[in-house]
């Protein structure tokens, strides 16, 4: 086998760097008012659908409102120029569809058939949702889907981002770790991975169950560029996902909380699956809109 | 069949930009011509089958037409949901290109043989199969499943040399008739119309009338044209180097069935207890009783 030299790849380069990107700047009081309505559309849709994965959607609300509404490029869901973003957590769509509603690629008509019988709307996103760039569902596939979405970017010369949304637990999958791999070895440096660190997953604690850390460790030996922050701070966020590296892959890992925004959900496992009762709901409601004022 | 492949998608990556091929770090000397002509567009993802197919999925999405190949296991079953909700379930124009179809890669054992692929693709409807019979099919194999708009698979045998002679495979992937024959017909899966040939003159010279006839595609159109094929024969025997369930002995028996065909089936193909012994692949046919004599015996058997 010859060993010629893809020139999208930069493998043997050395170069180091970053760059601002531009972004549709944003004040942070905008942003966690934006986040307070993605959480209301959160519990408003599960509750309609009687269905869980709530404290899922939660954890990555803030997370969402940023890269919906401060750092995803594109005029069009259709438009080929566009960044890409793959929710790789696919049980979190419910804040996937409330930010696209942010956006204005959705509305909050559509959430109305969210679950119902034969609505595109699931609790898995599909890429026939407008708006939506790849179908999920099934942990440990989406690293792959973005890395090959950036290599597309690298191939064609396009100056496209592409944003990859984990949990924490995806980083069980040896599949995530072949992808970060690639793109590790190959400096896909338009590819950022924001990792929601909230420590839990199905059926326990990740530190129970195959304990990560140390996590910035891991990818850092995988050769990406590491920024940890706080995942519910949408100043810290939009910062991040502002900038990149010009010379290799960059992972945030995200430390945030299960069921963040509503009190009793917060950290506590049963809200990976349960649905909200009626009092739940209405205490639920009070707490985001109290935020909301 | 890999040569001729690789030279077909070099001349068709020449004329769309939107070829790339990516390789699970397998194909040494035979990718190298693509990887010559396009490196900006050979992608070795090295052992991680995974992840490979999941890229191919960004790629595609992305408006490029990525080939991912490797040998047949390696690339349908490793990296198997990764295309089922990629590729299939998003409806994107990926080609699974499985080399070592059957039991081609026969010395290197169980771990490399293909016997129930086609089974597990099979029921993706839009998932286009194609097994060409020859080097010529694989070459108008290839310039077909290029210029499909949706997922498809690849699979191609070994054999860089052998030329059956025939009509050549039409781009609508039609079952093809290679031996007009009346005591029965042997329906062979792309390269075991080979051995259908060679038991069909071992039956003429014991006296029978056996038809031949290859199929090389699935999820390619209705099956009127094979339930044609089958219906005027009183016998028909299936020939295909995979597990005798979910491939063409299956869909044979699915067509019987379903059109009320009177026609008798017999399934020859692998059985699935492997037993770690390893040989030629003319010693693995023979074992599964598909050499031409005795796929000859079977049908002298079932006539007479």
């Amino acid at each position: 086998m010859v060993h010629s030299h893809a020139s999208w790849s930069l493998a043997r380069g050395v170069t180091r760097g970053f760059e601002e990107i531009e972004y549709m700047s944003r004040d942070s009081d905008q942003l966690e008012a934006a986040a307070r309505r993605v959480r209301r559309r959160i519990v408003d849709a599960a509750k309609r659908a009687g269905v869980g994965h709530i404290g899922s959607a939660l954890s990555v609300a803030d997370i969402l409102t940023v890269i919906y509404g401060a750092v995803l490029q594109g005029d069009a869901p259709d438009e080929a120029s566009r960044d890409r973003f793959v929710l790789s957590k696919g049980h979190a769509a419910t804040a996937l569809y409330a930010a696209l509603v942010e956006r204005g690629w959705l509305t909050d008509e559509d959430l109305l058939g969210y679950c119902a019988d034969g609505s595109i709307l699931a609790t898995h996103p599909e890429r026939v949702i407008r708006g939506v760039d790849f179908s999920s569902g099934s942990l440990g596939h989406g690293l792959s889907i973005g890395t090959g979405s950036a290599l597309a970017a690298a191939m064609q010369g396009s100056p496209r981002r592409t944003y990859v949304l984990l949990s924490d637990a995806e980083c069980d999958s040896g599949s995530t770790w072949e992808a970060a791999l690639f793109a590790g070895h190959h400096r896909l440096s338009s590819l950022t991975a924001i990792v929601d660190v909230n420590g839990q997953q199905a059926l326990g604690y990740t530190s129970d169950v195959l304990d990560l850390e140390p996590l910035a460790d891991k990818w850092h030996a995988f050769g990406w560029t590491v920024l940890d922050l706080d995942g519910h701070s949408v100043a810290a966020l939009e910062d991040a996902l502002a900038r990149r590296n010009t010379d290799r892959p960059t992972v945030v890992l995200a430390r945030t909380r299960l069921g963040r925004g509503v009190s009793f959900m917060e950290g506590l496992i049963k809200w990976h699956y349960w649905p909200l009762s009626d009092e739940e709901y209405k205490q639920a409601v009070e707490e985001i809109e109290e935020g909301l004022r | 069949m890999r040569r001729p492949f690789v030279q077909e998608l070099v001349a068709l990556a020449d004329a769309d930009p939107r070829i790339v091929l990516l390789t699970g770090d397998l194909g040494y000397t035979v990718l190298e011509p693509f990887q010559e002509r396009f490196p900006d567009r050979f992608i070795n993802a090295g052992i991680s089958e995974q992840n490979m197919m999941g890229m191919a999925t960004g790629l595609a999405e992305a408006g490029m037409r990525p080939f991912v190949y490797s040998i047949a296991p390696f690339v349908v079953l490793r990296p198997y949901e990764f295309f089922r909700n990629g590729a299939v379930l998003q409806r994107l124009p990926v080609c699974i290109v499985g080399v070592g179809g059957g039991v081609d890669y026969s010395h290197e054992g169980g771990t490399h043989f293909s016997l129930e692929d086609i089974a597990v693709l099979r029921p993706f409807e839009t998932v286009r199969i194609v097994v060409p019979a020859d080097i010529d099919d694989a070459v108008i194999a290839t310039r077909v499943v290029a210029a499909h708009e949706g997922p498809s698979y690849l699979r191609l045998g070994k054999d860089e040399q052998w030329r059956m002679m025939g009509p050549p495979l039409s781009t609508d992937l039609a079952p093809r008739s290679i031996r007009e024959g009346s005591d029965a017909l042997l329906l062979c899966l792309g390269p075991m119309v080979r051995a259908g040939l060679a038991a069909a003159d071992i039956l003429a010279d014991e006296g029978y009338s056996a038809g031949v006839a290859v199929v090389s595609s699935f999820n390619a159109g209705d099956d009127d044209a094979l339930a044609d094929l089958i219906a005027s024969y009183s016998h028909a025997f299936t020939i295909e180097a995979h597990f005798r369930v979910g491939a063409l002995g299956s869909r044979a028996a699915e067509v019987i069935a379903e059109r009320g065909l009177p026609t008798s089936l017999t399934r020859c193909g692998f059985s699935s207890e492997l037993d770690g012994r390893s040989g030629s692949v003319a010693w693995w046919m023979d074992r599964a009783n598909m050499s031409p004599a005795a796929l000859a015996s079977q049908v002298m058997g079932r006539v007479s």
